[in-house]
């Protein structure tokens, strides 16, 4: 830390009491550059997944499509659009099994392998040139979803009650799950479109600050935004000019969770009826900026994300270029495929991902990795008795006393914190997880 | 979807999908490692007896739930090593000298009237150990406050000179209002309890499970010092001579380092909240101290933990946590 000068990085405001500090599996995939993987003979778009009403199909059995297509619209408030990511023939739309678990509508596109594109903006577009909204509407044509995982359509994100009320515009580049890199190698390998995506989003809102909130075992990313940032400073508009840093993080699980987030920089304690922009505060995953970066400079879709497999049950752990509608084992067996012994196929990262018992489901905007784990015990470990340790408590970041599955059970974000450090094994997340499932069906 | 083909080829469970290394039987385990130089001293000090003492208690704890557990047609839970340490505990407070029955009564009533009648670990509101100590003093008074070993390996005479062993603990010599040898009572070479007597020993146990994250020091620290500052102020205005000689030696003399740091810890009976953990030391210090000054017995501290584990649940209720980004609740109040 001698002749560079870091003065864009910056210090968390408050430090998270709770959290965990479980293996984080890093190391595999953080050195692996991100490299395509090409999809096979058939792709699948779920019509459902992300946040609000499943989107409408445009396309019907029979029609030819091309990269880039618009093949359902969204029509509801919080739906997004689907575009097509590979040029071929609509075979047909049927219920499939999705990584959610849950069965969607999707629209079956047959391959023809020969990626034939629609025409792009020919020029990139400079978004200083732009109506804020001609932005917010190339963000939602392009149909960009949160892409660390929830699924919250971005445009809608980006048009709060009042703009004027935005303090922070946040990119989340935390990736405090174990094992998931991807978001690390985009901020290594495009650190220029987060940069940008995040001046883009700036734009939109005149009083608010721009902040990159990266963990500080994420050293290396640090410093190239550090430098990405000075080496743009000098070539912008004024008005840009001491709005954004990078403001290095503790590591722990859940640090980037958004009410985490929100409190380690701005000291706002969110509850779990608030919304970020109530603090003052958009998030976005880094994944997600990059994609508006794209959506408004080319007009480009949103039809790939990098998504990382890893794990000790894969052959070859890294991070790949997806298409959406890319099926799980493709990508599986571009990884090298599975190890022999591979036991459990976990869709996000191990600490709130999802078990797959089939593989044959397709990536969607909002599936960021694959973990493969050779031996899994947590599926045959038994429960014992609670020996009320206290353990759960002082690693709930909601502040919330986990063992006693009670009325505090609706503000749980489902870290899963608590069934982590439980020496008694017991499944807290899930019982917690249930209780809220049940609570809302009652008041429907 | 092709039916029946590629189902269950995986293992699916709730996320999380990978867990802390602890377990409850690590935790145990790290609790009877912790008591190993107390047990270790006890035995060099009180002789052969106090490993016999060690021997019955424990077989007699596991046994009885391993019994117990059979009979009701419950799931064997004696790998889970928790009767193991109530065991170790339960001996480590009995004076060396009792006869084998005591240990032997006494593990069965903490193991099946204590713990599995209310329904196994977890669920018991008083620490087994402690509720058999009580039962049997208040049951076998005389044997239970006995401390004539009479085989004593270091009777401590080089100490103190002749004439050292009287049979009555510092504690008892303090109400008579008798003068104590200090360093003797640090070192634990003082007519005790087999485990409560050597502070080097406990301490060494304390930091052990401190590092390995098994307690926190809430509970004794805060124990130890409003004890201190009430036995202090009551040598100082009561006239017992210099408050700081009278504090030492109701420090060192009884059980209390050793009730604090291992009897008062124990997950089960103390709260689940850090600042709920402050208050019960608090709480505990008071009892200790009301108890040992103005009660009928020198000790003091069983009493003030049994009634410290009574009021565990409203310690929780007003302790609980406030949600995130909540306000705080009135007491008692649910939301919602």
């Amino acid at each position: 830390m001698n002749s560079v000068s870091y003065k864009y990085i910056s210090g968390p405001k408050y430090h998270l009491r709770a959290g965990i500090h479980p293996y984080d599996g890093k190391q595999l995939g953080k050195d692996v550059k991100i490299r395509e993987c090409m999809p096979g003979r058939e792709l699948a778009y779920p019509l459902g997944g992300h946040i609000g009403m499943p989107a409408e199909p445009v396309v019907s059995n029979g029609d030819r499509v091309n990269v880039g297509n618009l093949i359902a619209r969204g029509t509801g408030t919080l739906s997004i659009n689907i575009h097509a990511s590979v040029s071929g023939v609509v075979k047909e739309i049927t219920p499939r099994l999705t990584a959610s678990g849950s069965v969607y509508d999707s629209i079956i596109v047959e391959n023809d392998g020969c990626y034939k594109s629609i025409a792009y903006a020919k020029k990139k577009r400079h978004y200083m040139h732009m109506k804020k909204s001609e932005i917010r509407n190339a963000i939602k044509d392009a149909g960009i979803a949160g892409m660390g995982g929830a699924g919250f359509p971005t445009h809608v994100k980006l048009t709060p009650e009042n703009d004027s009320r935005i303090r922070f515009v946040i990119v989340n580049g935390a990736e405090c799950e174990p094992y998931l890199t991807s978001d690390y190698r985009i901020m290594m390998e495009w650190p220029e479109k987060i940069v940008d995506g995040l001046l883009i989003m700036l734009s939109l809102f005149d009083n608010a600050e721009g902040i990159i909130a990266i963990e500080d075992n994420k050293n290396e990313a640090i410093i190239l935004l550090n430098e990405v940032i000075k080496r743009k400073m000098h070539s912008l508009a004024d008005i840009y000019k001491g709005r954004i840093r990078i403001t290095s993080l503790k590591t722990k699980y859940p640090q980037g969770a958004e009410r985490s987030l929100v409190y380690s920089l701005t000291g706002k304690k969110l509850n779990r009826d608030m919304l970020p922009a109530e603090a003052g505060c958009i998030i976005d995953n880094v994944g997600t900026v990059a994609a508006v970066y794209d959506a408004v400079c080319f007009g480009k879709p949103c039809i790939e994300r990098v998504i990382t497999v890893s794990g000790d049950g894969i052959c070859h752990p890294g991070n790949y270029l997806v298409k959406t509608g890319t099926y799980y084992d493709e990508i599986i067996s571009a990884a090298g495929g599975l190890k022999d012994k591979c036991s459990k196929i976990i869709c996000g990262g191990p600490m709130m991902g999802r078990a797959l018992y089939d593989i044959r489901v397709p990536v969607t905007k909002f599936s960021s990795g694959i973990v493969c784990f050779m031996e899994d015990d947590i599926s045959q470990q038994e429960e014992s008795a609670c020996i009320r340790c206290g353990r759960c408590i002082s690693v709930c970041q909601m502040g919330l006393a986990p063992l006693m599955i009670n009325d505090m059970a609706n503000e749980c974000c489902e870290c899963g914190c608590c069934t982590y450090v439980c020496p008694a094994k017991r499944r807290l997340t899930q019982s917690i997880a249930a209780l809220k499932t049940s609570r809302k069906c009652e008041r429907r | 979807m092709k039916e029946g083909e590629q189902l269950n080829l995986y293992n699916i469970s709730a996320a999380p999908h990978i867990r802390d290394d602890v377990t409850t039987a690590s935790i145990m385990g790290d609790v009877c490692l912790a008591l190993m130089p107390s047990v270790f001293f006890g035995i060099v000090h009180f002789g052969v007896r106090a490993m016999f003492i060690i021997i019955i208690s424990l077989a007699t704890c596991v046994l009885s739930e391993y019994v117990y557990e059979l009979l009701m047609k419950k799931k064997n839970t004696t790998n889970d090593l928790s009767a193991v340490v109530t065991g170790l505990l339960l001996a480590l407070n009995l004076p060396p000298g009792v006869p084998c029955f005591i240990p032997f009564l006494g593990g069965i009533f903490a193991i099946i009237v204590v713990k599995q009648l209310f329904g196994g670990l977890g669920k018991n509101f008083m620490n087994p150990a402690l509720a058999a100590r009580c039962f049997l003093l208040i049951s076998f008074a005389g044997i239970m406050t006995d401390f004539k070993t009479g085989e004593m390996m270091w009777d401590g005479s080089f100490l103190k000179g002749a004439d050292a062993v009287s049979g009555a603990t510092p504690l008892a010599c303090l109400k008579e209002g008798e003068s104590l040898h200090i360093p003797s009572m640090f070192l634990g070479i003082i007519p005790g309890c087999i485990g409560e007597t050597c502070l080097p020993a406990i301490f060494c146990g304390a930091v052990f499970l401190k590092m390995r994250n098994v307690i926190s020091f809430k509970i004794p620290v805060s124990y130890i010092v409003s004890f201190s500052v009430i036995v202090y102020a009551y040598g100082i205005f009561c006239g017992k001579g210099s408050g700081l000689s009278f504090v030492t030696a109701h420090l060192l003399g009884g059980g209390l380092m050793f009730g604090a740091f291992f009897m008062a810890t124990d997950y089960v009976t103390s709260p689940v909240t850090d600042s709920g953990r402050f208050i019960f030391g608090v709480l505990l210090g008071i009892l200790t101290a009301v108890f040992r000054l103005r009660g009928s017995q020198a000790e003091g501290v069983s009493y003030a933990i049994l009634c410290g584990n009574m009021v565990v649940p409203l310690i929780e209720k007003i302790t609980m946590p406030v949600p995130f980004g909540r306000e705080k609740r009135k007491y008692g109040k649910t939301q919602n």
